[in-house]
């Protein structure tokens, strides 16, 4: 039976293979563009915190950059 | 209408978005991946091989879909030159090029035990491989050229003259003699395909245009980070 379903009559090799690519694929795209979002998300955490006082009042006023740290789980 | 594309909007609702969509699309794909595998029949000519259709048609009709998307937003951003609109064509670019990708490498799949060959000069896959070249020029055109307009302007043209391709794609099977069956599916005629077989595949698009969106959310504000994050350098 579990023969049968990897086998698929000697079709097995190609189904298998053309699933695996297709899965590994969404993988590999998943984790690179999860990998950028958070390289991002920490280069602005970085940039935030070296913003003199008077830089840092004007930026946090803007509701992008509060929900852009929130999201990336800063403390600042 | 473009008081919607308010950045502050688009980053927060994307975010919530980004959740659900990944719920659905593991939902979707366990669902699709069982019908496809073990519950769709066989094909009485091509036996257990007619199954890599469930891979690679969705790959290739999304693929076409995101180019088409593409296509008309950067006319759109001719025509209103809003920056926004760039950054939503560049979202989508990198799921289309792998969806563009795995419809090439799963039909070379399919085509060793269906037509003998991993590959032909056909006018079906030859017009795919040139889809994928088009992604890789619009993806690299971002990257080549630092200046922003020069950048949004190139990779428009490059959309905008690559949709020449996408009615090739899509009648080559008629214009010419191909390997490629014409189409089973039409929105307009009954279709040549059992639901028994046409219920997998649209729950297979369903989950692979699922896996779009969802890299299109995470791009996007990836995008809009990075934006946010030259911005600060200016302050």
């Amino acid at each position: 039976m579990i023969s049968d379903l990897i086998l698929m009559n000697g079709y097995g090799i190609y189904v298998w293979s053309a699933f695996s690519f297709t899965l590994i694929s969404f993988l590999s795209l998943y984790f690179i563009i999860n990998l950028q979002l958070k390289k991002e998300q920490k280069r602005f955490e970085e940039n935030f915190s070296t913003l003199s006082e008077k830089q840092y009042s004007v930026a946090i006023s803007q509701d992008i950059h509060k929900e852009i740290l929130k999201h990336s789980g800063s403390k600042i | 209408m473009f008081k919607f594309f308010n950045p502050y909007r688009i980053f927060k609702i994307n975010s919530i978005l980004q959740k659900i969509v990944f719920f659905c699309f593991i939902t979707v794909l366990t669902v699709g991946l069982v019908e496809a595998l073990f519950l769709s029949p066989e094909d009485y000519l091509q036996k257990d091989s007619v199954r890599i259709m469930y891979v690679h048609v969705p790959a290739a009709w999304i693929s076409l879909g995101i180019f088409c998307l593409i296509a008309l937003i950067s006319v759109s951003v001719f025509l209103f030159k809003n920056k926004n609109l760039i950054l939503i064509s560049k979202s989508f670019a990198p799921s289309g090029i792998l969806f563009t990708l795995i419809a090439l490498v799963t039909g070379s799949i399919w085509g060793k035990p269906t037509w003998g060959t991993w590959w032909a000069w056909d006018a079906r896959i030859t017009s795919m491989l040139i889809l994928f070249i088009l992604y890789a020029l619009y993806i690299l055109s971002f990257r080549t050229f630092k200046d922003p307009d020069k950048s949004n302007k190139i990779s428009s043209i490059i959309a905008i003259f690559g949709a020449i391709n996408i009615p090739i794609i899509k009648f080559s099977v008629d214009w010419w003699n191909t390997l490629h069956q014409p189409a089973s599916i039409s929105l307009t005629e009954k279709s040549a395909i059992h639901s028994s077989m046409l219920i997998p595949l649209i729950i297979m698009t369903a989950a692979f245009a699922l896996f779009s969106v969802l890299i299109f959310l995470m791009k996007y504000n990836t995008e809009l980070i990075k934006i946010k994050n030259k911005g600060l350098k200016r302050l």
